[in-house]
């Protein structure tokens, strides 16, 4: 039960800030860094932690301008496998970073990540909607990005408390 | 007359001290003396900050715009909306185990600062005695006097974790001792008290007769297991005020909303004051309390959380640098000792403020035992915390080692 405590708060400070040293995670959680890069390593090695990637405000200076699209996708499932094989082949696309099956009208939701339009539209014509058992497709297109994996986009005026109170 | 005559005639007729005797005498708040000084300079961190750093989770921000929007900006009931001091009773048995009537037994007020002032003000009369554990909350005596009362502290000690030892607490009960005032968790050391010792005091209580205010403020910040209040204990419950508010757990100072909660007799007392003084307490801030209380708790909960690892960081690096410090049990301060430096707590506070930038609030603003402390908030995000840390290591190093060459 403790060290299944452990997990949970040692996840959930990762996925807040993977950078977070071993020392700041032990150091809250009142363990030792070297329990935790062990606790680290041995979720790694079971697939809890499947890995660790930078969030980068896409729009910004040092942007890297790529075109990100969110794509619904409805498939025919197939006798045998159901949805798995055709999943496993729209995610072997490098372009398609998500697959999600999902509930409501469509069967998938993919993000899709491109350098511009036309190459995301290029993908869906010529890759994407030719699959065998693909039904059809709708794209859309990220405007802009207000809020991504819990952080904020936007800039809210801060509200400044006094320095010492009772 | 003319207007220069009258005035000259009004200097010559001014009575000398119009504010009243027992204002007069009472200090102005150590912290704010601080706090004016801290005003002064830029580039401070502060952990003298006895507020939450999170802002009110979204959702009861959101209620108190949907309740301004629907034009809910009339009085309300003397005693608060009933449906909050429905949730409040119900909120007050499940999580501390008494039981009181929305309708008779429970008061919203502005803040706890309120609610204790009219408790104060509704049992107290000229020459009564009131005890309380010191150190305190800056308010405490204040509020005593200010009720023409005579505040009597009793000391707590690290060495008991800074709880109320029963005996010192037996040993300055007199004929007059009308009342005792409890805070835990505890401003400023963050200590905590056990069922047992409540059970303790509740005895003593009793066998002397007194009413037991208890501010329960910082609650829901316990970080050990979560124990009945002092109020469900026997023979506590008609002789016991339970104060709480939204302040700290839900992050909503500015909303100004407390309660109490207590015997009949005593509620009512407080209300009278409370319906000339007051009228209500704000209807947007009781409409975002009863969000807090709805669908409040699992931001509450992310919060506590969080305030319990700041704590176990802030400890580990205060006892590095050679402070001694009792692990905090609740709120979200810590109290180090710093009697190993060799200079006083104010000492301490000024120059670490003038050479490191850093601002922690001295022990003695929180009555006289508390020399030897400094009061420094974990309610401040872990990079500050860890700055904060780093600038008072090297101060507390520098210290110790100017001193040991001045030897
Ligand atoms: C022990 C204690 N009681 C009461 C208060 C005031 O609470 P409220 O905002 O509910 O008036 C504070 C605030 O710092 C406190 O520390």
């Amino acid at each position: 039960m403790k060290t299944k405590n452990l997990r949970n708060d040692v996840l959930e400070l990762l996925q807040r800030n993977a950078r977070m040293s071993d020392q700041e995670i032990a150091d809250r959680l009142r363990s030792t860094p070297a329990a935790i890069k062990a606790l680290i390593a041995e979720m790694q090695k079971d697939g809890t932690i499947l890995g660790f990637s930078t969030l980068v405000r896409e729009d910004g200076k040092s942007g890297t301008g790529k075109v990100k699209a969110i794509i619904e996708v409805a498939v025919q499932p197939e006798r045998d496998a159901g949805y798995d094989r055709i999943a496993r082949a729209i995610g072997n696309f490098p372009e398609v970073r998500t697959v999600y099956l999902v509930s409501g009208k469509s069967d998938f939701q993919l993000e899709v990540v491109g350098d511009s339009l036309q190459e995301v539209a290029e993908f869906v014509a010529a890759k994407l909607s030719p699959l065998d058992g693909v039904r059809s497709t709708a794209t859309y297109f990220l405007l802009k990005k207000f809020k991504e994996a819990g952080f904020a986009l936007t800039e809210e005026e801060k509200h400044e408390r006094l320095k010492v109170v009772p | 007359m003319s207007v220069s005559k009258l005035s000259r005639n009004h200097k010559k007729i001014q009575p000398r001290g119009r504010v009243a005797e027992h204002i007069r005498g009472l200090p102005k708040s150590g912290i704010r003396d601080f706090f004016e000084l801290v005003n002064t300079m830029d580039d401070v961190i502060s952990l003298g900050i006895g507020e939450p750093d999170f802002v009110t989770p979204w959702s009861i921000r959101e209620a108190a715009i949907y309740a301004l929007q629907k034009g809910f900006t009339s009085y309300t009931s003397n005693l608060g909306m009933l449906s909050l001091r429905k949730a409040v009773c119900r909120y007050v048995d499940d999580e501390y185990g008494a039981k009181y009537d929305p309708v008779t037994e429970c008061i919203i007020t502005v803040g706890v600062s309120e609610a204790l002032d009219l408790i104060l003000r509704a049992i107290l009369e000229p020459g009564d005695e009131v005890i309380y554990q010191e150190p305190s909350y800056v308010s405490y005596p204040a509020s005593i006097v200010m009720a023409l009362a005579k505040p009597v502290p009793v000391a707590t000690y690290e060495k008991d974790k800074f709880a109320l030892d029963p005996k010192r607490l037996e040993a300055a009960i007199t004929p007059k001792t009308k009342a005792l005032l409890l805070n835990f968790p505890n401003n400023p050391t963050g200590a905590n008290i056990s069922l047992a010792q409540k059970r303790e005091i509740a005895k003593i209580a009793v066998k002397h007769d007194l009413v037991v205010l208890t501010d329960e403020i910082y609650s829901e910040l316990t970080y050990g297991k979560m124990e009945p209040t002092i109020a469900s204990l026997p023979g506590m419950r008609e002789r016991t005020v339970f104060l709480h508010g939204f302040s700290k757990a839900f992050a909503m100072t500015g909303f100004r909303i407390g309660y109490a909660c207590g015997p009949h007799e005593l509620i009512d007392a407080m209300m009278k004051i409370h319906q000339y003084s007051m009228l209500c307490a704000s209807s947007v801030g009781q409409s975002a309390a009863i969000a807090a209380l709805q669908d409040g708790r699992g931001e509450m909960l992310k919060m506590k959380k969080e305030y319990m690892q700041r704590r176990n960081v802030i400890v580990k690096r205060l006892n590095e640098m050679g402070l001694t410090c009792v692990m905090p049990e609740g709120a979200f301060y810590a109290f180090p000792n710093i009697t190993s430096t060799g200079i006083s707590s104010k000492e301490f506070c000024t120059r670490l403020l003038q050479e490191k930038r850093v601002a922690v609030v001295p022990g003695t603003a929180f009555g006289p035992s508390g020399e030897g402390y400094v009061r420094c908030a974990y309610a401040a995000g872990m990079d500050e915390i860890e700055t904060a840390m780093t600038r008072m290591a090297e101060f507390v190093q520098e210290l110790k080692s100017g001193k040991k060459k001045a030897k």
